[in-house]
């Protein structure tokens, strides 16, 4: 270590830094044609439900950056928001390669990459993200509830999806199954500690519970989209995979010496109908503000 | 017959302590150290501690409306990073005698400082690229010379540190490289940026040499190997050819290249302004202890949940 680091800002060798160029592009140098016997608009579509989970979740966790109860937390909360961005990432830039029209249209000469056109520049209604994901946060326990039901059912569809069809869904669900593993691990064991912990902290981890379970459904209601490429085996149905989400969430909710709440499912059309709860588009407000004031900006 | 060796007499362990001091050794955790030199040292890397956890704030400010994807991911492992500089130095603290849960409280009582640069607003996203440029920037000619500081485990958190740090630099200065390619709203961000943060930025280096009240002995004892305005001079002649590669022009008309000194020569900070931000009356002082408070005490209920957890699994596993 020495003040070289400092001077060699200037000019130099850039292939030191890994913010070079190559970073820009997530789907850089991958053959991103679409298989045989898949409809691109569906696969498309299908990208954009899974990428928007990510994309929406991870804002959500990203909001708690300096605000957890530890250091040790704030640092793994801000892990598992990164994890989640680079899944989005690719997701959208999956979905844009697949089926272009699926983009919003900028102005002319524009250099926003299309996984930006596709978060920033599409309203609420555009969105195919599950509730779970998009409802405001509340305290540390609500975060932990949260991220055990998503990344438990999470888990077990990116477990089915490493077979896909389509060769760049597989890559990022087996990307996403090393992630989601400790993701659900971190939840899982915050889960049992808020239960056996304080009386407080027992009161607040139900409270969550009882706020965040009737989205719990959505996670394996399955869309036409869905149903239609797992029947192509480029995708997963969510429904196969409840019964053994179920097994493990029992498990954990067994250690924990918390009674499963009755399965009650909130009606009507979902997230991936493009029906969000009201939270959805102040949070978009909020995250695509900067990027809809410079349509044309470099960054 | 046994002998019990007589421990060594005050005098001799000053005389151990000045040696390793003047071979430029390291100082470690088990030495014998007088009481001034560890309180010291706990004031100075505390206070670096707490930079890191309350300089999570201004860029975390952006993180939630980052322009691009890959911006996004940029800023928030770099947030990310800060808070693992605040655990390692904080874990360098401890170390001396002292927990990491003491120095919070004392952060929260007001009763230890963190760097007063934290204490400005980031009021657009080329504040991001600023403060990795700038600030960073001048926390690197800082932290560079403390990688050799006689204490060993502070030395050895700010060679990881210093690492990190650089590569913020990097990212920030990348940031504005883009942001000037981009459209003219983008460069007049950049610029206006740079206005704000240019002389923050001179004072993080604290006050002129001969109004610097704890220097002097902090160089005998080798925490501090550079002074004050030597830095500053380091840091603004680095800084200028980058300015200009740039596009971006320097807030002080007096900024100038002096060839007799082979420096440049340059404006005097508002140190009026320097000392008010210091004693709390920055723009930012009370907003930035109050979401510091409001995350700690937020966090009580999960951390007695741990303990309580804990102490419960530690009773069943002796059963």
């Amino acid at each position: 270590m020495n003040d070289s680091v400092y001077d060699g800002l200037l000019g130099g060798d850039s292939s030191q830094w890994a913010f070079g160029t190559d970073f820009e592009d997530p789907l850089a140098g991958v053959d991103t044609s679409v298989p045989a016997g898949i409809d691109a608009a569906e696969l498309a579509a299908y990208c954009l439900m899974l990428g928007d989970d990510t994309l929406v979740l991870s804002q959500r966790l990203s909001e708690w950056c300096s605000r957890a109860p530890e250091l040790e937390e704030d640092i793994a909360l801000a892990n598992m928001a990164l994890d989640l961005l680079g899944q989005a990432r690719l997701l959208l830039a999956r979905a844009a390669a697949a089926d272009p029209a699926c983009v919003p249209s900028l102005p002319a000469g524009s250099p926003v990459p299309d996984e930006d056109a596709l978060a920033f520049f599409r309203d609420a209604g555009q969105f195919r993200n599950v509730r779970m994901a998009e409802v405001p946060n509340g305290d540390f326990a609500h975060v932990v509830v949260r991220l055990l039901l998503f990344s438990n059912a999470r888990l077990a569809i990116l477990s089915r999806l490493r077979d896909s069809a389509d060769a760049v869904l597989a890559a990022v669900a087996a990307k996403g199954v090393k992630e989601l593993t400790y993701h659900r691990d971190w939840a899982g064991r915050w889960f049992v500690t808020c239960a056996q912990g304080t009386e407080e902290s027992r009161r607040r981890l139900i409270d969550a519970l009882g706020m965040l379970w009737p989205l719990y459904d959505e996670l394996f209601a399955a869309h036409p989209v869905e149903r239609s490429l797992a029947a192509a085996g480029a995708g997963v149905d969510p429904e196969t995979v409840r019964a053994e989400a179920d097994v493990v969430l029992d498990q954990v909710f067994a250690v924990a010496d918390v009674p499963r709440p009755p399965l009650v499912g909130v009606r009507g059309r979902t997230g991936r109908d493009g029906l969000h709860t009201e939270a959805l588009s102040l949070m978009l407000a909020e995250m695509q503000v900067v990027a809809r004031a410079h349509p044309s900006g470099r960054w | 017959m046994t002998t019990t060796p007589m421990p060594p007499t005050e005098a001799a362990l000053q005389a151990s302590f000045d040696a390793t001091i003047a071979h430029h050794d390291r100082i470690e955790p088990r030495d014998w150290m007088p009481e001034g030199y560890r309180k010291t040292l706990i004031r100075q890397i505390a206070q670096h501690a707490h930079s890191e956890i309350i300089g999570m704030q201004p860029e975390g400010n952006w993180i939630s409306r980052a322009p691009s994807l890959r911006r996004k991911a940029i800023l928030l492992a770099k947030v990310q990073d800060e808070a693992g500089h605040g655990l390692y130095l904080y874990s360098a603290c401890e170390t001396l005698g002292v927990s990491r849960a003491e120095l919070v409280e004392l952060l929260l009582a007001g009763k230890q400082k963190y760097s007063s640069i934290f204490n400005y607003p980031t009021l657009s996203y080329a504040d991001v690229g600023t403060i990795g440029w700038l600030v960073d920037g001048a926390a690197i000619c800082n932290q560079v010379p403390l990688c050799r500081t006689s204490y060993g485990p502070y030395g050895r958190a700010m060679i990881r540190i210093c690492k990190e740090e650089s590569f913020h630099q990097r990212q920030g200065y990348e940031l504005l490289m883009t942001m000037m390619r981009g459209t003219d709203e983008q460069r007049a961000m950049v610029q206006e940026s740079v206005d704000r943060f240019w002389w923050p930025s001179l004072m993080m280096f604290g006050p002129p040499d001969d109004a610097s009240p704890n220097s002097e002995q902090s160089m005998a004892w080798g925490v501090k190997r550079n002074s004050n305005d030597e830095l500053r001079q380091k840091f603004v002649d680095m800084t200028v050819p980058q300015a200009e590669a740039l596009g971006v022009t320097l807030p002080d008309p007096d900024l100038r290249w002096n060839a007799e000194r082979g420096h440049h020569d340059f404006g005097e900070p508002d140190w009026a302004e320097l000392t008010a931000v210091i004693r709390g009356n920055g723009p930012c002082n009370a907003q930035r202890m109050a979401h510091r408070r409001a995350a700690h005490e937020n966090g009580a209920w999960v951390r007695e949940a741990a303990t309580a957890f804990a102490a419960r699994t530690a009773q069943e596993a002796q059963r």
